[in-house]
């Protein structure tokens, strides 16, 4: 029988189907969404054989359990964490053979939030806006999902890799984001923008796919008037009334009218997805690697 | 206009009312079209303009500083008509806050024409202008929970219909039956930046 489909034993905490997300519609409210942990996400599927652009499942802290219907080849990537196969240990970070009918077990994170779990052929939910992510802050794309949900599977086409297990960055004990300061940094106090840069902040329990929230000193405003609406990018960090930065990840809204102090470096965002709150935040400020011209 | 860096890869381009941001928006989707101008994503806003996704930011914000505006031409787009109730549940505090008896909001609200200034909120959820700024309304003071999909509303110079049930502060004074947002439709979204948008006024079931 080839019933290409995975039932939802155990759905975990939050885990939502992803793939690289929906760049391209910001200026239709939009937001990007995708995987928090690209790296790991591309990881799983090139394991498992599956293109670059599959949808992968992605955990929040406890893992999930899945039966699939018919045998595939699944890889757990991002937070290490145990995986067992009908309860008997498997491999974490290389590919896996699940039988059809045998539950794969991806278990709570030892450190790190979020594991992504590839399955040959990709999970096939119907595609919105060309992709199959889940996006929490709008409401696209399939819901998070639920025990006895059942998802499509893909067909599987290269054969998974060769590997017996792939490297992977640890969880960050301490977050290093390099922030390029601006565009809104003259709304700020100059010593507002020093203490941001102070090492004297931590990851909030308040963070979620729409932004990495943080603990910590008020960042003081230089000015009282209230900014007009306009875009904000991955990686910004804004800063609301109350004064904590947010870093906006995948899901974040596409308009926003909080200045925006600093821009995380991309390359740095994984290892956002990846800090347990009560991490130590410590944002350094580094120049574009291409200046404006006087500027 | 002042062009300010975005982090490693985008440009916010600040002019200084909505009329430039909406002409430099069209200008900008113009050289992208005629391939000048390579960017992943350009989202105009109240002031703004956002270039992200761009190969060389350093370059371009030099060339924009030396960018010169034409108007944007008013048939440039097509018109989209919304159908709409003139039935919402703030009518009267916005015929108030206007100075004028509440039949007159349906009539000035259709009488204008509208332009999709930008979008944000959600999917689909347009910010219009085009309300002389004599009818500003502030939100109000306690938003809703939960506004109904269809709801034609007013804060500050825009108006705004809701593509989805969703909490809202905004001013209500009409619905419409239009379906904002459909992501299986092609366009997903009615409205897009630059689109011009006149309301219809319908009485009954009809909108």
């Amino acid at each position: 029988m080839t019933d290409r489909a995975l039932a939802v034993v155990r759905a975990g905490a939050l885990t939502t189907v992803q793939d690289r997300g929906r760049p391209g519609h910001a200026h239709l409210g939009v937001p990007r969404s995708g995987a928090l942990d690209g790296p790991a996400a591309a990881l799983a599927n090139r394991l498992t054989g599956n293109p670059p652009d599959a949808a992968v499942l992605e955990t929040t802290l406890d893992g999930c359990s899945l039966r699939p219907r018919s045998t595939v080849t699944v890889a757990v990537t991002g937070a290490p964490c145990p995986v067992a196969v009908d309860g008997r240990p498997a491999a974490w970070g290389a590919p896996v053979r699940v039988r059809a009918g045998s539950v794969l077990d991806v278990g709570a994170a030892f450190s790190g939030v979020r594991a992504y779990v590839a399955v040959s052929g990709g999970i096939a939910v119907e595609p919105v806006l060309g992709s199959r992510s889940t996006d929490l802050l709008s409401g696209l794309g399939p819901a998070p999902l639920t025990d006895g949900a059942v998802l499509p599977l893909g067909t599987p086409g290269e054969p998974h890799a060769r590997v017996d297990a792939a490297p992977q960055p640890a969880p960050p004990d301490e977050l290093v984001l390099r922030v390029t300061p601006g565009p809104r940094d003259d709304w700020f106090t100059p010593a507002a923008v020093r203490l941001l840069t102070s090492r004297a902040y931590h990851v909030s329990p308040a963070s979620n796919r729409i932004g990495l929230r943080t603990t910590g000193p008020a960042l003081e405003r230089a000015r009282r008037d209230e900014l007009l609406s306009e875009g904000m990018v991955l990686g910004a960090v804004q800063v609301p009334p109350d004064g904590t930065p947010v870093v906006f990840l995948a899901d974040h809204p596409t308009t926003g009218g909080y200045p925006v102090i600093a821009v995380v470096r991309p390359a740095d965002l994984p290892a956002a997805a990846q800090a347990r709150p009560g991490t130590p935040v410590r944002f350094v400020a580094v120049r574009p690697r291409r200046r404006l011209s006087g500027g | 206009m002042r062009v300010l860096r975005v982090g490693e890869d985008a440009l916010l381009v600040e002019v200084s009312s909505g009329d430039e941001a909406q002409a430099l928006h069209a200008e900008l989707l113009r050289r992208r079209a005629e391939g000048s101008l390579p960017a992943g994503e350009i989202v105009p806003a109240a002031r703004t303009v956002l270039l992200d996704g761009l190969s060389d930011p350093a370059r371009l914000a030099a060339e924009l500083t030396s960018l010169r505006l034409p108007p944007v031409s008013p048939y440039a787009r097509e018109t989209v008509e919304i159908p709409v109730r003139y039935d919402g549940p703030d009518l009267a505090d916005v015929a108030a806050h206007w100075g004028v008896p509440a039949r007159e909001v349906a009539r000035v609200h259709a009488g204008t024409e509208f332009r999709v200034a930008f979008c944000g909120f959600a999917p689909g959820f347009g910010y219009l202008t085009g309300l002389p700024a004599r009818y500003d309304v502030p939100r109000r003071a306690t938003p809703r929970t939960a506004v109904p999909a269809g709801s034609v509303a007013l804060a500050g110079p825009y108006t705004g219909v809701y593509p989805r049930s969703s909490p809202g502060g905004w001013q209500l004074i009409g619905t419409t039956d239009l379906v904002l947002w459909d992501h299986a439709r092609v366009p997903a979204a009615l409205l897009s930046p630059g689109t011009r948008v006149r309301f219809v006024p319908v009485t009954g079931s009809a909108a």
